[in-house]
């Protein structure tokens, strides 16, 4: 079966879209990663919610990606990583998801369920820096953001190892730790 | 069944495999893997388009990501609605301003959430277009595809967000 002409399929997508997120907000709303509480509860390191969340993710994806994409399913999508952009992009948004207490796509979830601070603060602050962004970008992307580029885009690639031993070793690796933490009572 | 739906929470174990499998199911489908912050520039493109005419296209930025009602845009309203669906569904859905961890530290002041909740959007909004991806975009989607540079930005979220929290309600013992 070949998908290449659903890709292509402008209006199919907009729908597909819109029931992709549809099924990722019910989740995260079920999941509790579209409350503040819970939120800040991980990143105070008191309750591991969202972790756990993220990590049995990336292990099922992990498998699935690895299995579609030898089986011609799915393309990977990956660029090549950056300090500059990475580093210091990623501590810069990390500093507004401690202060806000969502992120991008929680802050969508938290006004579904009614918060009206992800509303009238979250998804207005998000439009006005994505807006400075857009305006600085020029003078960033062919300085800063290429800063310290690391030319292995992949971790086996990384590491020099066959893929599917990576894959495997990181399954394993977020299930031990998974346990880990239910063992200690988290 | 139904019962299963109504339930408040679900395990987040069964809530993660089921998110890794509709990012897997996204890439077969739509080619793209879920991120949310595009979305965002994808409005704002179009509202400045609204207020300041087609010109705006011509931004370096709104080239890379031209402003259209698209398949990144339409994940926003999508899990505004999902959200919404599973908080009526169990009953637990509500309209608040400050929430409760947030009163119990800083007081009920609106005013005070707000603020904090635009600035705290400003630096995520930067941020998020900075790295190229939110937790979402690479902290799953981009992790899963064992990319580094998503791997890299993740634990900078972490970072950043578990310095922000201990700074706002101290370190926890």
């Amino acid at each position: 079966m070949n998908f290449s002409q659903l890709h292509k399929n402008k209006k199919a997508q907009v729908v597909l879209g819109l029931c992709f997120g549809i099924v990722f907000g019910f989740l995260l709303q079920k999941g509790g990663a579209t409350s503040y509480d819970v939120i800040m509860g991980q990143l105070l390191l008191t309750d591991f919610t969202v972790f756990k969340i993220m990590a049995s993710a990336v292990a099922v994806g992990l498998v699935g990606f690895f299995l579609l994409n030898h089986a011609g399913y799915a393309r990977r999508h990956v660029k090549a990583g950056a300090i500059g952009s990475n580093v210091v992009g990623g501590l810069i948004f990390g500093l507004g998801f401690g202060l806000l207490g969502y992120c991008p796509g929680t802050v969508a979830g938290a006004v579904g369920q009614g918060a009206l601070d992800a509303l009238f603060g979250g998804f207005v602050g998000l439009l006005i820096g994505v807006g400075i962004f857009a305006r600085v970008y020029p003078s960033l992307h062919r300085t800063l953001l290429t800063y310290g580029t690391i030319k292995k885009e992949t971790v086996h690639e990384l590491l020099g190892l066959p893929e599917w031993l990576v894959v495997i070793g990181g399954c394993i690796g977020i299930v031990a730790f998974l346990y880990l933490l239910e063992v200690a009572g988290f | 069944m139904n019962g299963f739906l109504a339930l408040p929470l679900w395990s987040p174990y069964l809530v993660g495999v089921c998110i890794g499998l509709l990012v897997c199911l996204a890439l077969v489908l739509s080619d793209r893997p879920i991120g949310c912050s595009t979305g965002f520039v994808k409005i704002r493109g179009l509202a400045e388009q609204i207020c300041c005419g087609k010109q705006i296209q011509e931004k370096e930025y709104y080239q890379k990501f031209p402003p259209a009602v698209d398949w990144q845009l339409m994940i926003l309203p999508g899990i505004i609605i999902g959200a919404f669906l599973s908080s009526f569904i169990s009953g637990t859905f509500g309209l608040f301003l400050v929430p409760p961890l947030w009163a119990d530290q800083f007081g009920s002041s609106a005013a005070l959430r707000i603020l904090a909740a635009v600035t705290g959007g400003i630096l995520l909004g930067v941020g998020a277009r900075w790295a190229g991806g939110c937790t979402s975009g690479h902290g799953i989607s981009g992790s899963l595809q064992l990319s580094v540079g998503s791997i890299l930005s993740a634990a900078c979220f972490f970072v950043g967000g578990i310095a922000m929290a201990m700074i706002l309600f101290g370190v926890p013992l």
